[in-house]
């Protein structure tokens, strides 16, 4: 791989977005008001904070989801992926480019919408925001990788939006927000223990009730990045120099 | 020495039907190829080939010494595939540095590449605003940059007006002349004229390969569609 091109790939993918003034002024304010319509929902401090702060983390991995299922069916459907992997690209390039351009809108989209909770809003954790930042944007390169991978089956952009509800909101009903995983069907549980997002969600609810980087936190990021690393390894399989 | 392009026996299916049965063709460096025939022909497929996108069910494609997708072809072989591909929300120069950058060109080729193609005045549109015939040509500017040894065009001239096709023909000649190596498709007939050398597609068959003026004589007319015709026939009666 080449440091040069996943860089050029990663700045082209931000010129893409940056000519798209309303995509970017959805990612960055829909999250906010979000938030703000959660608040008034619950209308209750200690319910937003349990139920708000996973929230901060479940968005991004949603949107970013959306965002790059579709961005590479276009890359599929367009020549575009076939003509890069004619040049000396490598499969990790671009997925690596991606991965850097969504992290980036991410940042700045979880920087907003976390500043909105705490500023505005009113969030109240024991751990540092900063921590709550650092998932939010682990979250959204993990939505990015599934996006990613599953833009592959996806022969049309009809297709390619309803894998969101088809691969992320099982994720979401199992994630421990609604009901605790403990509380679920035993089969349930191990279903969710076998999906990223529960250990995305216990990592922010384990930000909101310690102080410290406890191993309990160490250990869901770990997941989370490691359920990021095996998506982008399937998505590479299915990047294929050679079609029929 | 050998050809810039090599192939042979080359049999390829596409959605389980046999396109290509078994072709055989060269290709010397220099020259500009024009790969004639209907639509349906095998024309874009063999392209596919030489550039190494495609699954080849038997036979050998050799381009430029190595076999066809080798990674050290990959900045070697410009591709310009049918319908443009290039990237619709940037504009024409942001399209020419993106690919300059993965292809190791300066920034002054990206430039370069779009005053050869005749886009300097859109050079800062969005290629989503560029008629058919601009966006083709924005795909071709991509093609050139890092100044390939081998081109493969497909299509290149569809949608251009008659000055547009003169000026792409005459930078195919001079590129060709300074030492790369063209295969060009199209399905007009009388820019065969162009070539150096014809390779007419039927069906997946080669149904002519020599010098426009070996063909006409050949076919005993000066027109080109009518050449074709003859040459079709005289195969279907041999057969």
């Amino acid at each position: 791989m080449s440091w040069r091109i996943t860089w050029a790939t990663a700045k082209r993918v931000l010129t893409q977005l940056s000519h798209d003034h309303r995509t970017v002024a959805l990612l960055i304010v829909v999250p906010s008001l979000l938030m703000v319509l959660l608040r008034f929902v619950f209308d209750d401090d200690a319910i937003f904070d349990s139920v708000g702060l996973p929230l901060l983390g479940v968005f991004p991995l949603i949107i970013m989801f959306l965002i790059t299922s579709v961005a590479m069916l276009r890359e599929r459907t367009s020549g575009t992926l076939e003509r890069l992997l004619t040049t000396p690209m490598h499969k990790l390039d671009l997925l690596l480019g991606y991965g850097i351009a969504f992290a980036v809108a991410a940042a700045l989209q979880a920087a907003v919408a976390t500043g909105t909770a705490y500023l505005l809003l009113g969030l109240d954790t024991q751990g540092a925001w900063g921590w709550v930042v650092g998932v939010a944007v682990g979250n959204a390169v993990l939505g990015m990788a599934l996006g990613l991978f599953v833009s592959a089956f996806a022969r049309s952009e009809f297709q390619a939006v309803q894998f969101m509800p088809a691969i992320v909101l099982p994720q979401f009903l199992t994630c421990g927000l609604l009901i605790a995983r403990d509380q679920m069907a035993g089969w349930l549980e191990a279903i969710s223990n076998v999906l990223p997002m529960s250990y995305a969600v216990d990592a922010l609810k384990e930000i909101g009730a310690q102080a410290e980087v406890t191993g309990t936190l160490v250990r869901d990021l770990a997941i989370v990045f490691g359920a990021t690393v095996v998506a982008l390894g399937l998505g590479a399989l299915t990047l294929r120099r050679r079609s029929g | 020495m050998k050809g810039a392009v090599e192939v042979s026996d080359l049999v390829v299916k596409r959605g389980g039907k046999e396109v290509l049965h078994g072709l055989t063709a060269s290709v010397s460096r220099g020259s500009v190829t024009g790969l004639l025939g209907p639509s349906g022909g095998g024309k874009t497929t063999l392209m596919r080939c030489l550039v190494g996108v495609q699954v080849v069910t038997s036979g050998a494609v050799y381009v430029l010494g190595e076999i066809a997708g080798s990674p050290g072809l990959r900045h070697r072989v410009g591709y310009v595939t049918q319908s443009p591909s290039v990237y619709a929300d940037l504009t024409v120069l942001e399209n020419t540095r993106y690919f300059a950058a993965v292809l190791g060109a300066g920034s002054a080729s990206a430039e370069q590449a779009i005053a050869d193609v005749g886009l300097k005045e859109q050079a800062t549109q969005l290629v989503a605003t560029l008629s058919g015939g601009q966006r083709a040509r924005a795909s071709l500017a991509c093609a050139l940059l890092g100044d390939p040894e081998l081109l493969i065009l497909d299509e290149p001239t569809v949608g251009l007006d008659p000055v547009l096709r003169e000026e792409l023909w005459a930078m195919f000649a001079s590129l060709a002349a300074a030492g790369t190596t063209l295969v060009v498709s199209s399905h007009v007939m009388d820019e065969a004229g162009r070539c150096d050398r014809i390779l007419l597609l039927r069906e997946g068959h080669v149904v002519a390969d020599d010098t426009p003026d070996a063909l006409r004589r050949a076919a005993g007319t000066e027109d080109l569609d009518q050449m074709f015709l003859t040459l079709i026939q005289q195969r279907a009666e041999v057969a």
